[in-house]
């Protein structure tokens, strides 16, 4: 059975046991005469609960460990004399995954009987034509221990698969039936249907720390996996990037991270100064109808997905750029540049500065400014020598979280700043981000077991640390500010 | 002492003449008072400008995408070419391939010239028929292969005009431009031209930009974003089905049961640095847990589901929270006065009461899913997608695309045609995204109450 149709049952199956539950939890207390402890339905919400979620954590369970099992059972068949040289396992387990794959097409679409296939009347060399016409081009000779493998996982998927439905099934059935025998009129059902119910509450609350142990131990491992390949003084000390396909690569990290902090840099001048004004404006200047206008409209910039920007960066801004300002002065001939990247990054996180200053510049209590004011201040004498100096520390958050922002923010540079790593100061060169390497090294061709793929998780992990770590402090500095006027 | 020769200083600069004539001081200080609001406002019209500009930009770029050229020709569906045998077989008929269908198109449109007295100076019929896309020959196969009944009739059909006529009638391309171009002549445009005043070649309201799948990269007319809409649709729904109740399920628990402890305040800082976590980190964990180790398939909408379901959790347990927040204890209290337990005073109370905030929150967090790209990049969703994904949940594991990375598949291409192909899909997207906002400014203005 599917997965899908699985959990379909299993739903049945404990909207039946609902209605079981509690027409039986009725009947005994009309027999027995005794009152119940619980209303009705939590009887039969008991048994409806006991059916559907340990069965659905087995089928989850289950889904996860499957596929462990059966690429450890067929790595065993694979012995090392047909991996290739230079080529690693993993190629040749993905192929005996992808021809075990094809073998289900080609057996669904040509009718073969499943037979055919165990007892050798269909070999190799006749199905590889077939393989190819549903989709599964294999490139080279492939051997036949890849074939047999192939056969004994699509076999080990087949039989996983019915085991899982049997063993589902019966996990509902069986504690469903359980939970049926133990309805009695004094049951707590909703005591008992209340603690299982908010185990599923914790339960999904942790899901959050999963996500932070998946991101971090993906991370951490694949990291570990990429310097024991190369070295990590190389790939922290050295100024050159410069991934070649056939080993032998430079993979320093720092002409990434200076074109992150160099376009990053532009983003955080084209946007605090703005971003401040308009907080400012807003707060202290405008008029109840002009705020009411102009707020939306600039909250919106947060709202449009980074692609936009993009997009507007690569067709409307680093033309522009570069026809009106890069060509006549003579400093680069490139339409994605560090400017371009920067600028439209910049309109990007205005935004972020300026709600946050705003929020913080209205949370300065009127009292000092009322006492700026009785001493003769002008308004704006008041916000540059009372409310920001107290703002301060606000508005240092906000700039740290749109620094996080624009560090970490992807499509913009993908498309605006170029591909090009190298050290340079000129704002309209190309220049590359740890951002775009990590889609670039990822999205590539070369295989995975190979430090140019394996770099994009130290550059991920790099990108995790640095943003992280000006979040805590920006967040932390925004918790104390608040603390100190309330 | 010291009092009076301050004093006395003071005294030196204190005005002798009215009040109501300023001094200099008080003019400089009033004119940086002025300079300094007249700042703020510029900030204000500069950042409303960057909104207004974007969206023009995009705008100019992407409408013309939703018009398209046609040629409208009867073509004759000759059986000695498309059916050799007669039986009117299906699969015999889908022999022919779409090479066997070019020559009936040139020599429709030939025919179509020459009744209309069209002719243009050095275009012979193999010329004039580079007018029409590389597609058209697919679609008419795909259209006889449907309706093999049609063999042997003459029928009447829409083709696709190539993308460079297409592109003249949108402005992309000049005369100047197409002497230059290898694909395109200004003779060709000059022919486009007479077809249009006889009435054969329209430009119209281009549906199949809906409907049709990507197309390859010589073809940017008849790219489209179907699969890419489908795609997209897929994951918003496994986004929504999961983290809907995992979200109001986590918030439920921190906002009414947990205790202050560790364990809660690990939580809680979890999710307040997930929801800072760049999103490409997040297409890094979907492919190293789901991809490579759960071993789910490469570009599936499955695992763009997941992957944006971990990323729109936090936002959703963040508004959830604030709503749960902002129900009143006295709603809690009047139920467990009244011997609720604290599961239904919740369940039964507290949480309909929240739902509008709630649902606004999850409709906005699905929103930033729908634009979010980088992720969808890593899992591979950037591959090269033409078959439409099977209907759910099969096809929750079928290769698809997403809206946001066909834009950026679009950008990647060489024809130029392709950028007004990205600027349309964005309309496209920013259509859903307003939709979806509005969607929920209407549910809070609706349902929200104040207490």
């Amino acid at each position: 059975m599917s997965v899908g149709l699985i959990f379909l049952v299993v739903l049945v199956l404990a909207a039946a046991g609902y209605f079981v539950g509690r027409a039986r939890a009725l009947s005994l207390s009309a027999q027995s005469g005794r009152k119940l402890h619980s209303l009705p339905s939590y009887y039969g919400q008991t048994v409806a609960l006991f059916i559907a979620v340990p069965a659905f954590f087995v089928l989850i369970a289950w889904l996860f460990i499957q596929p462990i099992v059966i690429d450890s059972r067929v790595n065993g068949m694979v012995p090392d004399s047909v991996i290739p040289d230079g080529g690693a396992r993993s190629l040749v387990i993905s192929d005996v995954r992808r021809i075990a794959n094809g073998l289900d097409a080609v057996l669904s679409r040509d009718a073969i009987d499943e037979s055919a296939l165990t007892d050798g009347s269909i070999d190799f060399s006749s199905i590889r034509g077939r393989l190819a016409d549903v989709g599964v081009a294999l490139v080279g000779d492939v051997p036949t221990e890849v074939f047999e493998a192939a056969k004994a996982y699509r076999q080990g998927a087949k039989f996983g698969n019915m085991m899982m439905t049997v063993a589902v099934l019966l996990v509902a059935i069986a504690f469903g039936a359980w939970s049926y025998t133990w309805i009695r009129p004094d049951m707590r059902a909703r005591n008992i249907s209340e603690t299982f119910i908010k185990a599923l509450l914790i339960a999904s609350s942790t899901v959050a720390i999963l996500t932070t142990a998946g991101i971090v131990g993906s991370l951490v491992f694949e990291t570990i996996n990429f310097f024991k390949m190369y070295p990590a003084s190389d790939f922290f000390f050295s100024t050159v990037w410069n991934p070649q396909f056939r080993g032998g690569s430079d993979l320093g990290i720092w002409p990434l991270l200076w074109g992150t902090l160099y376009i990053s840099l532009i983003a955080l001048l084209v946007a605090v100064p703005i971003g401040l004004m308009i907080a400012i404006y807003l707060a202290e200047y405008a008029s109840k109808a002009v705020r009411s206008v102009a707020k939306p409209m600039i909250e919106v910039l947060a709202g449009i997905p980074t692609i936009v920007y993009g997009l507007f960066a690569l067709i409307t801004v680093g033309p522009f750029l570069r026809d009106y300002f890069a060509q006549p002065m003579g400093l680069g001939s490139s339409s994605s540049s560090v400017l371009t990247a920067g600028l439209v990054m910049g309109i990007m996180i205005i935004p972020f500065v300026s709600s946050l200053s705003d929020d913080i510049i209205n949370a300065v209590p009127q009292s000092l400014r009322d006492g700026s004011y009785g001493l003769g201040a002008t308004q704006s004498e008041t916000i540059k020598k009372v409310i920001l100096p107290a703002a301060l520390p606000g508005v240092v958050g906000a700039i740290l979280l749109a620094a996080s922002r624009a560090i970490g923010e992807t499509m913009i540079v993908v498309l605006g700043a170029g591909a090009a790593a190298k050290l340079d100061l000129n704002p309209f060169e190309a220049m590359t981000t740890v951002t775009v390497k990590i889609v670039s090294q990822l999205t590539g061709d070369t295989e995975f077991a190979s430090p140019e793929t394996l770099v994009a998780f130290a550059l991920g992990l790099t990108l995790f640390v640095i943003t992280l770590g000006l979040n805590v402090v920006a967040l932390y500095i925004v918790r104390k500010y608040r603390e100190q006027y309330e | 002492m010291t009092d009076v020769s301050v004093f006395g200083n003071v005294a030196k600069d204190i005005q002798t003449k009215s009040i109501l004539e300023p001094d200099a001081r008080t003019r400089r200080r009033n004119a940086a008072e002025a300079r300094f609001r007249l700042w703020g406002a510029i900030a204000v019209a500069l950042g409303v400008l960057a909104l207004v500009g974007l969206l023009a930009s995009i705008f100019s770029n992407g409408l013309s995408s939703f018009r398209q050229t046609y040629v409208t020709l009867d073509v004759f569906l000759d059986p000695a070419k498309l059916d050799k045998d007669g039986s009117r077989d299906p699969a015999s008929i889908a022999k022919v391939s779409t090479f066997g269908y070019t020559p009936l198109i040139e020599k429709a449109l030939a025919e179509a010239m020459a009744a209309k007295g069209i002719s243009v100076d050095g275009m012979n019929a193999k010329a004039a028929s580079e007018l029409i896309s590389k597609e058209a020959p697919a679609s008419l196969r795909n259209h006889v292969i449907a309706n093999p009944s049609e063999i042997g009739e003459t029928v009447s059909f829409d083709l696709l005009a190539s993308g460079r006529i297409d592109g003249y009638y949108k402005g992309r391309v000049t005369m100047e431009s197409a002497a230059l171009d290898r694909n395109t002549s200004p003779e060709q445009l000059q022919l486009a031209e007479r077809l249009k005043e006889a009435g054969i070649l329209t430009t119209r309201f281009n549906w199949d930009f809906f409907t049709a799948p990507d197309a390859s990269d010589t073809r940017p007319e008849a790219s489209g974003l179907g699969v890419a809409i489908l795609g997209s649709a897929y994951m918003m729904l496994i986004v929504l089905v999961l983290s809907l109740p995992l979200g109001v399920a986590a918030s439920i628990y921190l906002e009414e049961f947990a205790p202050q402890n560790r364990f809660t305040d690990l939580i809680e800082v979890n999710i307040a640095n997930l929801a800072a976590v760049p999103s490409i980190v997040f297409g890094i964990l979907g492919l190293a847990v789901f991809i490579n180790f759960a071993g789910l398939p490469q570009s599936a909408p499955i695992v763009g589901g997941l992957v944006l379901t971990l990323m729109t959790l936090p936002t959703i347990i963040i508004a959830t929270r604030a709503a749960l927040k902002a129900v009143p204890p006295s709603i809690r209290d009047a139920a467990l006065g009244v011997g609720a337990s604290k599961m239904q005073s919740i369940f039964h109370h507290v949480l309909p009461l929240a739902m509008p905030g709630i649902l606004t929150g999850t409709i906005i967090g699905l929103a930033q899913a729908l634009g979010e790209t980088a992720p969808l990049l890593l899992i591979g969703m950037v591959a090269f997608v033409r078959e439409y994904p099977a209907g759910p949940p099969d096809g929750f594991f079928d290769p698809a695309s997403a809206l946001p990375v066909q834009v950026y598949n679009w950008t990647q291409r060489g024809d130029p045609a392709f950028v007004e192909r990205a600027s349309g899909a964005i309309i496209v997207l920013l259509v859903f995204l307003i939709l979806m906002n509005l969607i929920a400014i209407i549910l809070r203005r609706r349902f929200e109450r104040r207490w």
